[in-house]
């Protein structure tokens, strides 16, 4: 590996903190702090605060901002007309597959922002780049941002706390202004762990400020990317490189409702709808194994014979056993159905199953 | 990080305790650092034969899976079947409770091979 791998404005903190560093994506970024489960179960319980700061951050401002957008995401535009109001979307190539994930937000008028994954920052900018009109103002802004998840039950107190009185927190699924501990943020009660809470937005020159701000409430754990991924596996949220990448498309990820029907005229459109004609012949689904870890790649049987291959594994620090995302035929993804996933030299028995995995959070109640 | 000198260890990271024949193995407290939170040990049945320098088990954590290296050859008198039910014993008692098995030697003379907990202490900080 000789390229430089590349540091949050929050590495010295994690250092100090005693985290285990390791390679993500270009990133040097903490997987864990204490321990995966510890932090895991701290998230579900209470709160804990993760540096996000690898992922991308860009601007997109002017009249051709929404007809632009419109064209390159799959999701409707339309269902976040009001200012402040966030969707979950798609960008797909022109044969459907999928360029990455994302969350496109109406920051203000003519003005959206999009949280792209790190893995495809580059790829993902010069994608809009070469599709951009001339008008458009488009802004790779992530060296200069930061992004710092808080989630839990307590995430909204303490993000409250440090808003001061008469603090209201945006509704789920928007962004707001706001001014955190006397930093100017960007507040998104968005996030990927099934929890209630908030990703906070700012310059990264406050971001060490913002992070022991948030650290000095004894309700909130640090959590690496460790706890990241166990937390989001267990709500089935999918994972970029993990369930999906360029070779699958939208409808055999299960992410059709991200993908409007009526919607036509973006890139990927016809592909997709044909697709969605025809029925994926292999479908991703849940899988909830009975003693051993799926892991990615690992291969899915039915009747001795392999039908798939594990998408995301992991081990539920909840349910305290093995769980799982994985690509099998469409004939196989009822739930209920019974596989079994090759585990090294053992064959594991799974159920598929519809996910989140784990239904009781303080996002559902 | 020191070990205790109460025993040996291998460059797998096993530690043994030998009493007489029989040696006892279990993973180093450095191991069971790295590997963080361990979720599932799987272990061989009494009876079973093990071959110094082959795998005779697997310990994961969330995010890996190691095999578990004999650090001696001979068959296996014992299991710490505790560690079904709470594999996190590896974590909080490596050198104590989380032992995994007991081994009767058939060559007393592999442990020769094996590292006194400085020599153990040196080669993990060589990394």
């Amino acid at each position: 590996m000789a390229e430089e791998l590349k540091r949050t404005a929050l590495y010295e903190e994690h250092v100090a903190l005693g985290a285990r560093m390791v390679p993500f994506a270009g990133w040097e970024m903490p997987v864990q702090y204490g321990g995966i489960i510890e932090e895991h179960r701290a998230v579900r319980s209470s709160a804990g605060v993760f540096d996000v700061g690898h992922m991308a951050e860009f601007r997109v401002f002017g009249f051709e901002a929404f007809d632009f957008l419109q064209r390159t995401l799959t999701n409707d535009l339309h269902r976040i007309s009001e200012l402040g109001q966030a969707q979950y979307t798609l960008m797909l190539d022109d044969e459907g597959h999928i360029i990455d994930d994302l969350i496109v937000y109406h920051t203000g008028d003519l003005e959206y922002m999009i949280i792209a994954n790190a893995g495809n920052h580059e790829s993902d900018f010069a994608w809009l780049v070469e599709h951009a009109p001339a008008e458009l103002e488009l802004v790779d802004e992530s060296a200069r941002t930061s992004l710092i998840a808080l989630q839990g039950p307590q995430a909204l107190h303490v993000a409250g706390e440090l808003a001061g009185p008469g603090f209201v927190p945006p509704p789920r699924f928007t962004i707001a202004e706001a001014s955190l501990d006397g930093v100017p943020v960007l507040l998104a009660r968005t996030g990927y762990t099934g929890e209630d809470g908030v990703e906070i937005v700012s310059g990264a020159r406050h971001a060490a400020a913002l992070w022991r701000a948030i650290l000095s409430f004894p309700e909130v754990t640090p959590a690496g990317l460790g706890a990241r991924d166990t937390l989001r596996l267990e709500m089935g949220y999918p994972l970029y490189g993990s369930d999906m990448d360029r070779t699958i498309d939208p409808i055999s990820a299960g992410l059709g409702w991200v993908v409007p029907k009526d919607k036509t005229g973006y890139i990927g459109a016809e592909p997709v709808a044909g697709i969605r004609e025809s029925g994926p012949t292999t479908k991703l689904v849940g899988l909830l194994a009975e003693g051993g870890i799926p892991r990615h790649g690992y291969a899915v049987l039915h009747e001795g014979v392999q039908v798939g291959k594990v998408a995301s594994g992991t081990f539920s620090p909840t349910l305290e056993t093995g769980i799982a995302t994985a690509y099998v035929s469409a004939d196989l993804a009822a739930p209920g159905t019974r596989l079994d996933v090759e585990v090294r030299k053992k064959t594991v028995p799974a159920t598929v199953v519809k996910p989140p995995f784990v239904t009781h959070t303080s996002l559902s109640v | 990080m020191a070990h205790p000198s109460d025993r040996l260890y291998s460059n797998d990271h096993e530690w043994v305790i030998v009493d007489g024949d029989v040696a006892t193995i279990g993973i180093s407290d450095f191991a069971q650092d790295q590997l963080g939170e361990v979720v599932y040990v799987d272990l061989p049945s009494e009876g079973d034969e093990l071959a110094a320098g082959d795998a005779f088990g697997e310990i994961e954590s969330v995010k890996s899976v190691s095999e578990l290296i004999a650090p001696v050859t001979g068959e296996v008198v014992e299991v710490n079947g505790a560690l079904g039910d709470s594999p996190e014993t590896v974590n909080s008692d490596a050198h104590g409770a989380g032992w995994m098995v007991k081994v009767r030697m058939s060559d007393a003379a592999e442990t020769e091979a094996l590292l006194s907990a400085e020599d153990y202490d040196a080669f993990i900080t060589e990394g």
